[in-house]
């Protein structure tokens, strides 16, 4: 199996603070892989870097390429979509022109956007900043889809989002990872459990373990790593 | 009534100029949180293009197409030095505001100081056709055509730049990049040269305000500190207007055009106070930021 995304001996330091203290781990092709730990541990750091978005040192390899040398947005032309944490519309584009804004494709695939988020066709002209916040959660995951990119970085996409909307969310990755390989982030185990066929768990910016995402069944395990009861 | 209208009018020139001034400063700062304050030397160097391509015409260039050719040269002139002020000096320099605002500082210091020896100190006397120079009458009110030239410059511009913003995909990505660069970076775009782009814009309306500024108010004459008196004034349409707004800036200019004309009249000629209009303005800026620090359609300082 090839691996989509590869990283090695990954080191961040921000304003003096060393947040990734060399890790490695690999993204395999196709399904999703769930980056895990506690809060502050460095999972967002870990997306953020891989876009090159923060200083860091260390190989990435997006999808067969060494990005060392690469600015942000030949990175992201490598094939990765990036849902950030918090969901990061902009506010003041209408939702038309988010989506045309993140056209990347000769060919953006709008009927596999509007197939998953029917809503956003009717509410094209609305400013992207009144949207709800699970709107902009669609808005913000139907940007990636527009280009049909092969690796998708998704940062906590459930988070602040109320229960129903969860579930939603968490069907609308799943059939997402049929055609793309995920990254994801993301503090609900229940989601990780449904969606995650691999898990790779960070602490104080250490990989500490990698391995299938049946391990969250483990509770012990899951308590030491996460300091959470399991996903059962 | 007569003198009303006639201020009125040259009041809305004024402010069409202003407007042409501000708009390139405020998408500067509002994209790209550079304080430029090279913004008047791209004034100044584009009435100075626009002269330096009159005087090398044919003396039969006297005709409409003189004005439209020196407009030319100007926003030429201004585009240039912006870009090359981008290239060379501000991109190694984004995210540290305090260097930008010294090199950029500099860089007007250094412009005058240029012209100034080049040009000497005295003003050079922009070639115009005839007809800019001349007036029409309708009842009682005299409309110099020079005021109408500013106006349609103004409505011009602000029609093209709201369309460019809210019609292109470059304007769309400006848009998006005064919210969030680091996500408009995340989304593939190349904000780099969206930010180049910004700056050539800014120093094209900046070249034709600063050769309209000569054409309207200044005799028609060119002088190496034009931009930077300008650009006291542009300053304060941005912040009036808001910080990255468009239409916050034509408003803006707008206003302070109009209130400085009649104070000028009405303070400045018959009650004996000379300058009220400038002062009239700085007022304006104080009662603005006191009720909306934000300005009339921009984010928050």
């Amino acid at each position: 199996m090839t691996n989509a995304l590869e990283i090695r001996d990954l080191h961040v330091s921000i304003a003096g603070s060393h947040i990734l203290k060399g890790i490695t781990f690999e993204v395999p092709e196709g399904g999703v892989t769930a980056l895990l730990g506690r809060n502050g541990v460095g999972k967002t750091t870990t997306l953020r870097a891989v876009l090159g978005l923060v200083n860091h040192t260390g190989d990435v390899h997006v999808l067969g390429t060494d990005t060392r040398t690469m600015v942000t947005h030949r990175i992201v032309r490598l094939g990765i979509g990036y849902v950030p944490e918090d969901r990061d519309v902009f506010a003041g584009l209408s939702v038309a022109e988010n989506l045309r804004l993140a056209e990347r494709s000769s060919e953006p695939d709008y009927d596999a956007v509007y197939a998953l988020f029917p809503e956003l066709r009717t509410r094209a002209r609305q400013r992207a900043g009144s949207l709800s916040g699970g709107q902009q959660q669609m808005l913000s995951i139907a940007r990636v889809l527009l280009n049909g990119w092969p690796l998708l970085l998704v940062d906590e996409p459930s988070k602040g989002l109320a229960p129903k909307l969860v579930t939603e969310l968490a069907e609308t990755l799943e059939r997402i990872a049929n055609i793309a390989t995920i990254l994801l982030v993301e503090q609900n185990l229940a989601v990780v459990a449904r969606l995650a066929q691999r898990i790779v768990v960070l602490d104080h910016g250490e990989v500490v373990h990698q391995g299938a995402a049946s391990d969250l069944g483990d509770a012990e395990l899951t308590q030491q790593l996460l300091g959470v009861a399991g996903a059962s | 009534m007569s003198v009303v209208l006639s201020l009125a009018f040259s009041g809305v020139a004024l402010g069409a100029i202003y407007f042409l001034a501000a708009s390139g400063l405020s998408l500067i700062y509002g994209l790209m949180d550079v304080l430029n304050f090279a913004h008047g030397m791209f004034m100044t160097l584009g009435a100075y293009a626009g002269w330096d391509v009159a005087t090398h015409l044919p003396i039969s260039w006297g005709g409409a197409w003189l004005l439209v050719i020196e407009i030319g040269a100007a926003v030429v002139g201004g585009a240039l030095a912006a870009a090359i002020t981008e290239l060379v000096l501000i991109r190694p320099l984004y995210g540290r505001p305090l260097a930008q605002v010294l090199v950029t500082i500099g860089l007007d210091l250094a412009a005058v100081a240029l012209l100034l020896g080049g040009f000497g100190s005295n003003s050079l006397t922009l070639p115009v056709p005839l007809w800019s120079i001349e007036a029409s009458r309708i009842g009682n009110v005299i409309l110099p055509h020079s005021d109408f030239i500013a106006i349609a410059a103004g409505i011009v511009v602000v029609v093209a730049l709201e369309w460019f913003l809210r019609r292109t995909r470059y304007g769309i990505t400006i848009r998006a990049g005064v919210e969030n660069r680091e996500m408009v970076r995340a989304l593939g775009i190349d904000v780099g040269r969206a930010f180049t782009l910004v700056f050539v814009i800014g120093g094209a309306m900046a070249g034709l305000a600063g050769l309209l500024y000569s054409v309207v108010f200044s005799g028609d004459l060119v002088s190496p500190l034009q931009g930077d008196s300008l650009l006291i004034f542009a300053f304060i349409v941005v912040v009036i207007g808001g910080l990255g707004s468009i239409r916050g800036s034509a408003v803006a200019g707008l206003i302070v055009g109009l209130v400085q004309d009649f104070a000028n009249y009405y303070l400045g000629a018959h009650a004996g106070l000379a300058q009220f209009g400038n002062l009239s303005v700085v007022l304006l800026l104080a009662v603005v930021l006191e009720w909306r620090p934000r300005g009339l359609f921009g984010r928050a300082l």
